[in-house]
């Protein structure tokens, strides 16, 4: 965490804010009055992919979802600065606007509303936040067409209901068929790899990589080292029991593929952090 | 209490007598309307004391006392052009106050079938007697005070009949024009529909209006599909928010039918509609669909009634309900499978999306089963919106607000999707829009 910190002056000093698109400081966060995350510290500057890993319940997918501004989770303290601002401030409509990205780890169903409306709308509703020019039907269709490539997603689903009767692999794509369309300039992928088969993972992390560049930043939540063999992050953190428990580059992925998670809790155990509070 | 009821049903009997000097007809009708005025007289309106009327109140039309008008109509074509779709163009037959109107009705698409203002029908010899048969059958009369005032005030309306073995490919529309540009008014539409022996038809009804003052609207539908045919029907009401407007329509399935209708109630102040069908073949086969979408001051009463008289038929039922502000929305659903209505197979649905704490809804669905082989099933549920899917639109940047509307509408859609006839869906998606006062643009 040191470390983290330090590096992150480094940057100030160097590169001036603009170069740190998300600064997460001491960020606790509970859900029904548990705690869950007790004391985050993250910086994720453009054009980096970070991953965090952590076995069940170490808090990874909350943070996700915090990030994202999901209405069960209260952060009861710490910061979240996104480009420079203030994103706990902001509703999660607002954030996705101003360019934050959640690919949900079960994607939720909409009957009745077509892929391409869902589309359209959350496309229209974004160029209209920046003042840029909202698309009719027609032209939509054009850009969809487009943006669906990065996940070989065929013309039949965008006249399907959103998710509805979509298989897991199915739905994964079309979060990244999302992304695609809503370009975002932080992504965070919250276990986008569980429950696909080893086709449906290349056709999705293909995608996400074909969307990445210098300018946005991608964070990779998973269980497995599997997905990091496709999305390669420069920094791997590890969490367990709501911290940070370990952070390296992608070889500390291979290491926990190797050895799991217990020592990590162990280590944790035996100095005292990974402790709950209660 | 009783004498005071007595009073507005004098001022019909005034009326019915003016009707009979005005629009004089043969016997047997004649008998039809009087025998209908007595069970009037006696019935009255139904009360909230009647079970089936419990949550429904037609007080002040009672107290309203809304009489057919006799003063001519200055409405054009033009003023009714809006209403029509654009797939019917050629096939579009329009009642104005309930009464047939030929300069407004435009049927040259028509040829293969009958379509005659009912009185004509009755006068002409080839099809007296069908009319005879059917008219007043389903729709009965003596036990109904609406029905029976219908049918006291019977003096046009239209016969449709589509002879056997013909397949209608236009959607044939009939128009419900409410001239409300003066107060007051009452229309008693009547329309008897036959579909023949494995003919095949499509029936679109549109219950609209013009101005905005109060009137009353007591149609009925009578329906009859013989062995093998099919007919398609979709009906919907869009009548002013200052309208009060009760619909039958009574329905009957001979052998090997199938019908389909999708009813969709967005207008009126107080809406109520009875639909029932009687599976009175073996092997008939139905769906019935529908939609009430209610908003601040506006009550919407559905009450369907599958009756099961013949084995081996299926019926399907799926009504969506959405009541906003303090919208209030009533579903009475009834299935009966009678003795010896054996492999039946029987399916109703009601689901209720409420979007306001004052919004209610009660719904009541019903089984009664006589037969011992059949397969039945209902279920009724009355939710509010997700939070999960609420969640994951505004995780894409679309606003609280709009992300509850394209929810709402995505509920509808499950019915008006059913509609197979894109313009009336298109019409019928934008009509819901402005029910949810959203902007929202559905043509992707």
């Amino acid at each position: 965490m040191r470390f983290v910190s330090i590096a992150m002056s480094d940057a100030r000093q160097l590169f001036g804010d603009d170069f740190i698109m998300l600064e997460i400081r001491n960020l606790h966060a509970a859900i029904d009055g548990k705690e869950i995350l007790r004391g985050i510290n993250l910086t994720v500057k453009k054009g980096e992919v970070h991953a965090i890993m952590g076995p069940n319940g170490s808090g990874k997918s909350t943070l996700a979802k915090v990030i994202a501004g999901h209405p069960d989770y209260e952060v009861t303290a710490g910061e979240v600065i996104f480009e420079g601002r203030n994103l706990l401030e902001m509703s999660p409509d607002e954030r996705a606007r101003e360019g934050v990205f959640m690919a949900f780890q079960y994607p939720i169903e909409v009957p009745g509303v077509s892929n391409a409306q869902f589309l359209r709308l959350a496309y229209n509703e974004k160029q209209k936040h920046l003042g840029q020019e909202e698309l009719d039907p027609l032209e939509f269709k054009d850009l969809l067409k487009e943006r669906a490539k990065v996940v070989e997603m065929e013309a039949s689903f965008m006249t399907r209901s959103v998710n509805e009767g979509f298989s897991g692999g199915e739905k994964k794509r079309n979060e990244i068929l999302q992304m695609a369309v809503l370009q975002p300039k932080l992504a965070v992928l919250d276990e986008t790899d569980s429950g696909l088969d080893i086709d449906a993972l290349r056709v999705v992390a293909g995608g996400v990589n074909q969307l990445k560049s210098p300018e946005n930043a991608v964070i990779v939540v998973t269980h497995y080292q599997r997905l990091l063999n496709y999305i390669v992050p420069d920094f791997v953190h590890v969490l367990a029991n709501g911290l940070i428990a370990r952070e390296g580059g992608k070889e500390l992925a291979l290491e926990l593929e190797e050895k799991g998670y217990d020592w990590i809790k162990a280590e944790m155990q035996s100095s005292g952090a990974g402790v709950p509070a209660n | 209490m009783v004498t005071e009821l007595a009073k507005p049903q004098n001022k019909y009997q005034e009326a019915f007598r003016a009707l009979k000097q005005r629009k004089p007809t043969i016997a047997w009708v004649e008998l039809v309307r009087e025998s209908a005025m007595d069970r009037f007289e006696l019935l009255g309106f139904p009360t909230v004391a009647n079970e089936e009327w419990k949550y429904t109140n037609l007080a002040q039309v009672a107290k309203e006392q809304f009489l057919p008008t006799d003063s001519k109509s200055q409405l054009i074509a033009a003023d009714i052009a809006q209403f029509s779709f654009a797939e019917t163009t050629g096939s579009s037959v329009v009642l104005l106050n309930g009464v047939l109107n030929r300069e407004l009705s435009n049927t040259p698409l028509l040829d293969k079938v009958v379509v005659l203002d009912l009185f004509d029908a009755i006068a002409d010899a080839r099809y007296n007697k069908l009319v005879r048969s059917y008219l007043a059958r389903n729709a009965n009369y003596h036990d109904n005070g609406l029905t029976a005032l219908n049918t006291a005030f019977l003096e046009s309306g239209v016969f449709v009949l589509i002879p056997k073995d013909v397949q209608l490919d236009a959607p044939l529309q009939i128009t419900y024009v409410a001239d409300a540009s003066q107060s007051g008014a009452a229309s008693f539409p009547r329309v008897l529909i036959v579909s023949e022996e494995n003919s095949s038809a499509k029936l679109v009804e549109n219950f609209v209006s013009v101005g905005s003052s109060g009137y009353f609207t007591n149609a009925v539908v009578e329906v009859v599909v013989k062995h093998g045919a099919r007919l398609v029907h979709s009906r919907l009401q869009n009548e002013s928010a200052s309208a009060f407007h009760v619909a039958t329509t009574a329905v009957e399935l001979g052998r090997g039918s199938s019908y389909n209708s999708t009813a969709i109630n967005l207008g009126a102040k107080l809406a109520r509609h009875d639909i029932s069908v009687v599976m009175n073949g073996e092997g008939a086969e139905c769906w019935v669909d529908g939609l009430y979408v209610v908003g601040e001051n506006q009550h919407s009463d559905t009450h369907s009634v599958i009756d099961h008289q013949q084995p081996y038929c299926n019926s399907h039922q799926l009504y969506k309900g959405i009541m906003d502000g303090n919208g209030r929305a009533v579903f009475n659903g009834k299935v009966f499978v009678r003795e010896g209505a054996q492999k039946t197979d029987a399916l109703q649905t009601n689901k209720n999306l409420l979007l306001s704490p004052q919004a209610r809804v009660d719904t009541k669905p019903q089984l009664e089963i006589y037969a011992d082989d059949v397969k039945c099933a209902h279920g009724a549920a009355v939710g509010q919106l997700d939070q999960d899917q609420l969640f994951y639109l505004e995780a894409r940047g679309i606003n609280p607000d709009l992300a509850k509307n394209l929810l709402t509408y995505g509920f509808a859609e499950e019915v008006i999707e059913k509609i197979g006839i894109e313009s009336i869906r298109a019409k019928i998606d934008m009509a819901v829009m402005n029910q949810l006062h959203t902007r929202l643009e559905t043509q992707t």
